[in-house]
C-alpha cells in the first residue's frame, strides 16, 4: 500500500518510521533496537532524535528512515508513527504520508482516533497478558513495527538475547513473548500494512556522531577523558567511560569544565593525549585554559558540541551558533584548528586529524557539532584503518636523555619544539602562562616576546593551512546554484541536491576543516561560486556566521542565505522549501520558522 | 644524590625580606633529604608570587593559571603517577579563585601535595585583601574594614576529611622542612598551609605578629583525632598551631584507577587499537 518512492533514482524502499512518546517512556531504547536491527538486516538506516530539557513527561520523539540506498537525513512524511503518548498523534499525524499509518493504544490512553490511518493496538494489554508488565509496552510497539513491515522477529529475539540475557531467562522469555504478541497484532489486524520490506544487504554499522567521535579519540591514542557533562556533549564522555577498562583510558569527571580542560592540560604535559569535551556554557567557562594550552604550547583536543544559546539556550536542541566563539574564543593572538563534520564518518576521521595536528604543532584542536549531528546515527558498509593517522610526535625515554640540552621552547624553524615527557632522562620540562623564555621561564623582555609570538604565531600558522583539506563539492561542476554549508547540515544538504539533481544544475559544497580556512590551491571552490547564478549559504543560526568568515577570509559575499534558527534541524522538505523560495525569488530569506 | 645547590633556579624577584625565601629554602633542603633529583618531580603552580616558586627551583615546571595549579597537577598524576607532584598556591589563588578545585583535590585524594604561601593579602596587585585576611582589615579597597569573616583553610580541610592537614611558618625554616617532607611521604592528597609574612603590604601579621602567637603541637597530640584536630584548626587568633594537625589513612584516588593499576599511563602510550576491534559494538 505505501508507494512512497524515494528520489533517488531505483530505489524503491525509504520509510519513514517516528516514535513518539514522554521523557521515561523509552522511546530512545526502543528507537534504537529498532535502527540497530534494521542496520544489522543491511539496510541503510538514519535516526535523529529530539527530547525536552526535563527527565520525565513532556513530548520526545526518535524518527529513523530505513532504505536500501545510503540516506543521511530525515524525510519529514512519516510511514509509521508509534504513539506511545497521547500527544504524538495530535503533533505528529499531519506528517503521515499518504499510505502511512498511525499506531497508539486507545485501550490505555482511552482515545480513539477514525480513519484508515489510524490502528489501535492494545501495548499496554498485551504487555500484561504476555509480558507480566505494563513497562514491555514497547516492545509490544516494537515488534508491532516488524509486524507492519513484514520482517519477522528473529534479528529482534537476537537483540534481546544479548541485552538482556544478564536479566535472566524469565526476562529474555517475557519480552520474545511480548514482541511476538505485537508482531501477531499488527499482521492480524493491520491488512492495509502492506509495506514492502526489501531484502536488505550484508549487516552495516550504526553509529552516532557523539560515539564516532570517542572512536576516533580511542583510536587516535587519547589516553584521557575529561568533562563536565553537559549536553550535548555528554555521549561523548560516556563512550570514553566505556572504555576506561578494556583500552587503559583515564576518564575523570572534573568538578567544572574549568577543572576539565586544566586536567587535560596536566595530562598532555605529563605526556599523553587528552581530549575534554562540552557545549558552548561548558566551553565559555574553558576559554582561559584554551589560551593557556596556546601559551604553554600544550596539545589538547576539545569536542564543541553546539546547542542553542545564549546563556542555557535551548538545552536539548540543535543549532550551529558558536562558529565565531569557537574561532575567536581565547584572550590573546594563537593558532587553532577547528573541524565541523558533517556526519558520524567525519565525526571519526577529523577526530583523528585534529589528535595529530594537535600533537604535531602543539595547539588546541577543536571538534565542532551540535546535538542533531551528536545524536544522530547513520549506517555505514565499514570504516578505513588505513585514513587513520597515528604518530606520536613525543619525545621520550631514551630518545628525550639522548638530546644533548633541551629547551621547552626553543626557537625552530617550524616554530615548533620537542615535545619532552617529564621524568624521562635527566632534561627538564618547563613551562609558564607568563611569556616565556626558550627555556620556559618567565621574562617580559619586548625582543623575546616578539620572537615567541613568531614561533608560536606565524610559523605555525601557514604550515597548519598546509594541512588543510578542501570542501567537499558533491553534484554539477557547472553549477547554476551552489548550496554552501558547513558541519551538520551536510547531510541534508546532500539529500536536498539529490532531489533537484533531476531539474537543477545544482552542487554542494560543503566545509568540514574551517580553520585555517581552506585554501582555493587544492580546490578551486571561490571560482566554482562566482561563476553560479546564484551562491546559497545554509546554516542553522541566525546570523549566517560561516558566510561572514568566509567573506573575511575570501572577500565572497553570498547574496542568499538561508538561516533556521528555532532550535530544531532543517528537513529535506524545510530546506527544499526554503531552496525553492530563494531560487523564485532570486533573493535570499532569513526566516527562522519553516 | 642532588645537592642544595642543585635546585638552583632562576633569580628571585620576590622583595627583600618576603617570607617566600623560607619557604623556598626550605623546600629546597626537604627534597635533597628526601633524595629527590629535579627532573624525577615537577612543580605545577598558579599566578601570584607563590606562582613563580617553580622558576627559583630547578625541576620540572607547569606554571598555569591563578586558583588552576590543582586540576592541571590532577591531570598530570593521572598520566604519571609515579612522579611526586607538588603544587604551590597563595591564599587567594587557592581559597579564592581555585576554592571549587581544592574541594574536589581533597575529595579525590589525589596524591598531590599542596602548598600554600598564606600572606593573608594579595600581593601582586598591590595590597588588597584576600579570603584569609583578618575581619577588619582596612585596605585601599576596604577603607572601612573588610567585612568577611576570614577563611580559615586547615579548619575546612579537616572538615572536608582532607587526608593530611597541616601548618607551617615560614619564619621557622627548619619546621617547615620537617613538614614538607612528611606531606610528601603521606600517601594522599596533603595540604600545607603556611603562613607568610608579606614584608610589603600587611603591616599587621608581620614575623614578629605570628612570633608571639605560633606554637607547637606537643608531640603526644594525636593528629588522628579529627575531633581533636577540628577543635585546634579552629584555634587562631591569640595562639596559633603548628605541625600536622590531621591525617587519614584514606586510599589515594589513583590507586584506585583500574586503567593506571599496572603501570603509569604514560608508559602505556604506544599503537593505539585498530578501528575494526572498535567497531564491533556498533555491527
Amino acid at each position: 500500500m505505501n508507494t512512497l518512492i524515494s528520489p533517488h533514482k531505483g530505489v524503491f524502499l525509504d520509510y519513514s518510521i517516528k516514535l513518539g512518546g514522554e521523557g521515561g517512556q523509552g522511546i530512545d531504547t526502543m528507537g534504537s533496537v529498532l535502527a540497530q536491527l534494521f542496520s544489522r538486516a543491511g539496510y541503510h538506516v538514519f535516526t535523529h532524535q529530539e527530547y525536552e530539557s526535563r527527565v520525565r513527561g513532556g513530548h520526545n520523539f526518535f524518527q529513523m528512515r530505513l532504505s536500501d540506498a545510503p540516506v543521511c537525513a530525515s524525510r519529514a512524511p512519516i510511514d509509521i508513527l508509534v504513539a506511545m503518548d497521547r500527544a504524538s498523534i495530535p503533533v505528529h499525524a499531519a506528517e503521515l504520508a499518504p499510505g502511512g499509518m498511525a499506531i497508539y493504544d486507545g485501550r490505555a490512553t482511552k482515545e480513539s482516533h477514525e480513519g484508515a490511518q489510524f490502528l489501535s493496538i492494545p501495548f499496554v494489554d498485551l504487555a500484561l497478558e504476555h509480558g507480566k508488565n505494563r513497562i514491555m509496552a514497547n516492545i509490544v510497539a516494537t515488534g508491532a513495527v516488524l509486524g507492519m513491515l513484514g520482517i519477522d522477529l528473529q534479528l529482534l529475539f537476537a537483540i534481546i538475547r544479548q541485552t538482556l540475557a544478564k536479566k535472566g531467562e524469565a526476562t529474555v522469555t517475557a519480552n520474545m513473548d511480548s514482541a511476538r504478541a505485537g508482531h501477531e497484532y499488527a499482521v492480524r489486524e493491520c491488512l492495509k500494512c502492506a509495506f514492502i520490506a526489501a531484502p536488505g544487504g550484508p549487516g552495516k554499522i550504526l553509529i552516532s556522531g557523539n560515539d564516532a567521535i570517542g572512536v576516533g579519540a580511542v583510536v587516535s591514542g587519547c589516553k584521557f577523558y575529561t568533562a563536565y557533562p553537559m549536553t550535548p556533549a555528554t555521549g561523548i564522555l560516556n563512550y570514553m567511560a566505556g572504555k576506561e577498562l578494556s583500552h587503559s583510558i583515564v576518564v575523570e569527571q572534573a568538578e567544572d569544565e574549568i577543572g576539565a580542560i586544566n586536567m587535560a592540560l596536566g595530562a598532555s604535559f605529563g605526556g599523553v593525549r587528552a581530549m575534554t569535551g562540552s557545549s558552548g556554557g561548558g566551553f565559555a567557562l574553558m576559554v582561559e585554559g584554551l589560551s593557556l594550552a596556546a601559551m604553554t604550547e600544550t596539545p589538547v583536543v576539545i569536542a564543541l558540541a553546539q546547542r542553542p544559546a545564549p546563556a542555557t539556550g535551548l538545552p536539548t536542541r540543535t543549532e550551529q551558533a558558536d562558529l565565531l566563539f569557537a574561532l575567536h574564543a581565547g584572550h590573546g593572538e594563537f593558532p587553532r584548528v577547528i573541524f565541523a563534520p558533517g556526519s558520524p564518518e567525519q565525526c571519526l576521521y577529523l577526530t583523528n586529524k585534529a589528535f595529530d595536528m594537535a600533537e604535531k604543532y602543539q595547539i588546541p584542536a577543536f571538534i565542532l557539532t551540535d546535538q542533531y549531528l551528536a545524536d544522530s546515527a547513520w549506517t555505514y558498509d565499514s570504516f578505513d584503518q588505513d585514513r587513520i593517522v597515528f604518530n606520536d610526535y613525543r619525545v621520550r625515554g631514551e630518545a628525550f636523555q639522548g638530546l644533548g640540552e633541551y629547551k621547552r621552547h626553543a626557537y625552530t624553524e617550524s616554530g615548533v619544539t620537542p615535545q619532552g615527557t617529564p621524568g624521562d632522562g635527566t632534561h627538564l620540562v618547563v613551562t609558564d602562562s607568563d611569556e616565556h623564555d626558550e627555556e620556559g621561564h618567565l621574562v617580559e623582555d619586548a625582543l623575546t616576546r616578539v620572537r615567541m609570538v613568531e614561533k608560536r604565531l606565524f610559523r605555525k600558522l601557514p604550515l597548519l593551512a598546509e594541512e588543510i583539506s578542501p570542501p567537499l563539492m558533491y553534484g554539477e561542476g557547472e553549477a547554476e546554484t551552489v548550496i554552501v554549508g558547513w558541519g551538520s547540515t551536510y547531510g541534508v544538504m546532500k539529500e536536498a541536491v539529490d532531489i533537484l539533481a533531476g531539474s537543477h544544475k545544482i552542487a554542494l559544497l560543503h566545509f568540514s576543516e574551517i580553520y585555517p580556512f581552506p585554501s582555493v590551491k587544492k580546490l578551486d571552490y571561490l571560482t566554482l561560486l562566482e561563476k553560479a547564478t546564484r551562491a546559497v549559504c545554509v546554516e542553522n543560526n541566525a546570523t549566517g556566521q560561516f558566510a561572514s568568515l568566509m567573506r573575511r577570509e575570501t572577500g565572497f559575499l553570498f547574496r542568499d542565505r538561508i538561516n533556521r534558527y528555532d532550535g530544531r534541524p532543517f528537513t529535506v522538505e524545510s530546506l527544499l522549501a526554503e531552496l525553492k523560495n530563494v531560487m523564485d525569488a532570486g533573493k535570499g530569506t532569513k526566516r527562522g520558522e519553516n | 644524590m642532588a645537592k642544595f645547590e642543585d635546585f638552583e633556579g632562576r633569580t628571585s624577584a620576590w622583595c627583600p625580606g618576603c617570607g617566600n625565601f623560607g619557604i623556598l629554602k626550605s623546600f629546597k633542603q626537604a627534597m635533597v633529604e628526601l633524595e629527590l633529583e629535579p627532573h624525577q618531580f615537577t612543580i605545577v603552580s598558579g599566578i601570584g608570587q607563590s606562582g613563580k616558586f617553580p622558576h627559583y627551583v630547578r625541576c620540572n615546571t607547569f606554571n598555569g593559571l591563578h586558583g588552576r595549579s590543582l586540576p592541571v597537577a590532577t591531570g598530570l598524576r593521572l598520566a604519571n603517577h609515579r612522579m611526586p607532584v607538588f603544587a604551590f598556591a597563595g591564599d587567594g589563588d587557592c581559597y579564592g579563585e581555585g576554592g571549587n578545585h581544592l574541594t574536589h583535590a581533597i575529595r579525590r585524594n589525589i596524591n598531590v601535595k599542596l602548598f600554600v604561601h598564606d600572606n593573608q593579602i594579595y600581593g601582586l596587585t598591590k595590597g588588597q585583601p584576600s579570603p584569609t585576611s583578618m575581619e577588619g582589615t582596612v585596605s585601599k579597597i576596604q577603607p572601612m574594614g573588610l567585612i568577611s569573616e576570614s577563611f580559615n583553610p586547615v579548619a575546612y580541610a579537616t572538615a572536608l576529611d582532607c587526608s593530611f592537614v597541616a601548618r607551617g611558618y615560614a619564619g621557622d625554616g627548619d619546621h617547615l622542612k620537617e613538614l614538607i617532607k612528611k606531606a610528601v611521604n603521606h600517601q594522599g592528597f596533603s595540604l600545607v598551609d603556611i603562613l607568610q609574612p608579606c614584608v610589603t603590604f600587611n603591616k599587621v601579621n608581620t614575623y614578629d605578629w605570628y612570633k608571639e602567637r605560633c606554637y607547637y603541637l606537643e608531640p603526644e597530640y594525636d593528629s588522628h583525632n579529627r575531633i581533636k584536630a577540628f577543635e585546634r584548626a579552629l584555634e587562631y587568633g591569640e595562639r596559633i598551631p603548628l605541625g600536622v594537625l590531621y591525617k587519614s589513612e584514606r586510599p589515594c584516588y589513583e590507586d584506585r584507577v583500574p586503567a593506571i593499576e599496572a603501570m603509569p599511563l604514560v608508559k602505556q602510550v604506544s599503537a593505539p587499537p585498530v578501528l575494526k576491534e572498535l567497531m564491533e559494538e556498533f555491527f
